[in-house]
């Protein structure tokens, strides 16, 4: 054993003793997320862009806007595409190379959230049926990583995508051709917004840090959209959760969820 | 994934399903334990058109080692969909959506199984998906832990896997491949009966907080039919015929 894992231990016991007696390690209440600060078109060369900080985690998304081919089966809708990554230089475990397994998941979670939700409505994506629409592609940069970068990524996420223009292209000889000057907003339904919470013991954190991060049992994210419906929901971690505590996530997820869509709604009006 | 089209009668006039089921009923089902002869343990599963085998190795020693750890054993889970599973050929290296699968497969067995008595070693999960039908995780998954169990590894609970989801504005159990693409909503659910907790849980698609309520607990009841099923694979294999 190292001994780092020794702090961490001592950590954890200091975490979860004080759950006990109410209150988190770093102050906040159960249901109380970190502070969210968001800053839009944070990189002129994206067609959308956004920096999110939560708490100490930050992300970086920028949103790439081109012409592609449709799917085979879906030649009537255009293409929506989230990829993540935590870059080697946000934490000092982040190792270049292909994503691993916890990536993946990262990077999945935050594209059902928004793909579920329907927030952008793909179907006025395309060029021309069949052959040519639009792709609307979210990378996510996880840049300082302290923990939940499900919620900091699909808040970004959300954000590059409410602030983003969206370029006109046309067909001229069998090709999509830009037109020059013309850019409109994304066709936007609704805000979708994730809330994570991990299970310590009996008590349900939201947003956790690294730190609850690292002594969680398990945990929920779970993405409601403006009408306050669940859309999308992913359980991870080691253990499990009974039915109640699952509805009861789903409760706060609808709550907390609201209070962070209103930030949302104010970074796209101060774009 | 989108390709939602609304030609196909998901739910007729009289409650019945695109395949003949009533809302709250199940595929057929079958599991049949110690099926392979290399494997410690291993299970099929017939559950609908899905057909899947699952093998499980170990306890054994961990390759590579650094993933070793000196408190407990660890759990590895492969998901893994045969080229031929699907109706267009499926590329045979692993995607992303098999990883993120494997991944929430095995932290769904996990609380199962008591690891904590074999430090330093691991437990291989395989699951190949020789043919997918819909609601390949939660079948996999019930596969794998009867798998386990034929393996003789100590568990606390055997976790059983069914979908739940919304189709025609219903919910309904056990969401089969049309329902899947062209329904409103699929939750797969990983749930231990005994123990009353719910280790796998995801969702697609659009849900009140009351669907929501409703959707967990008609998979929880799709769970519970399942566990029976797995109790008597078990039984079947060890002690012939359920004659215990």
């Amino acid at each position: 054993m190292t001994s780092t894992s020794i702090l961490d231990q001592l950590k954890r016991n200091k975490i979860s003793d004080l759950l006990d007696k109410g209150q988190r390690f770093d102050g906040r209440s159960f249901d109380e997320h970190r502070p969210i600060t968001i800053e839009t078109n944070v990189i002129p060369h994206a067609n959308g862009s956004a920096r999110i900080r939560l708490g100490d985690t930050e992300v970086v998304t920028g949103v790439k806007i081109q012409p592609d081919r449709p799917f085979p089966d879906m030649g009537d809708k255009g293409i929506f595409i989230c990829t993540a990554e935590i870059l080697p230089l946000a934490h000092p475990t982040a190792e270049p190379g292909p994503p691993g397994e916890d990536v993946i998941e990262l990077a999945r979670v935050v594209d059902r959230g928004i793909r579920e939700s329907g927030m952008i409505d793909v179907s006025q994506l395309v060029i021309e049926k069949d052959k040519s629409v639009v792709g609307i592609f979210a990378d996510n940069s996880v840049t300082d990583h302290d923990g939940n970068l499900f919620d900091a990524c699909s808040y970004a996420t959300a954000a590059a995508i409410l602030t983003c223009k969206l370029p006109k292209w046309e067909m001229k000889d069998e090709k999509p051709t830009l037109v020059e000057g013309q850019i409109s907003d994304a066709p936007i339904t609704t805000i979708p917004v994730s809330v994570t919470m991990a299970r310590i013991g009996e008590h349900i954190l939201v947003d956790p840090n690294a730190d609850e991060w690292a002594c969680m049992d398990a945990r929920i994210t779970i993405t409601t959209n403006s009408d306050g419906n669940i859309c999308a929901l992913q359980k991870g971690g080691d253990n499990g959760f009974t039915p109640e505590q699952i509805i009861k996530c789903s409760q706060t997820a609808i709550s907390v969820g609201a209070k962070i869509r209103q930030k949302l709604e104010q970074a796209r009006q101060g774009s | 994934m989108g390709g939602r089209d609304s030609n196909l009668v998901l739910l007729d006039e009289n409650g019945i399903r695109c395949d003949g089921r009533k809302i709250d009923e199940t595929r057929k089902i079958t599991i049949k334990a110690g099926v392979l002869k290399n494997a410690n343990g291993s299970a099929y599963i017939e559950f609908g058109d899905n057909k899947i085998l699952a093998g499980v190795f170990g306890p054994r020693d961990v390759h590579p080692k650094h993933m070793s750890d000196t408190d407990t054993g660890i759990i590895r889970c492969r998901y893994h969909m045969s080229p031929f599973s699907v109706t267009e050929r499926k590329n045979p290296a692993p995607s992303r959506r098999e990883i993120e699968i494997g991944k929430v497969i095995k932290e769904a067995l996990k609380p199962a199984v008591i690891l904590e008595k074999f430090p330093r070693t691991a437990v291989d999960v395989y699951l190949e998906i020789l043919q997918a039908d819909g609601g390949t995780r939660c079948a996999a998954l019930s596969a794998a832990s009867v798998a386990l169990a034929d393996a003789g590894i100590p568990m606390r609970d055997l976790v059983a896997g069914c979908a739940a989801g919304k189709v025609a504005d219903t919910i309904i159990l056990d969401v089969g491949n049309e329902e899947d693409q062209a329904g409103q909503a699929d939750m797969p659910i990983g749930y231990m009966p005994n123990l009353g907790q719910v280790t796998l849980l995801q969702l697609d698609g659009v849900l009140s907080s009351d669907e929501f309520k409703k959707c967990v607990d008609t998979g929880i009841d799709g769970c519970k039919q399942v566990y029976e099923i797995q109790k008597q694979a078990l039984k079947d294999k060890f002690f012939g015929n359920g004659a215990a």
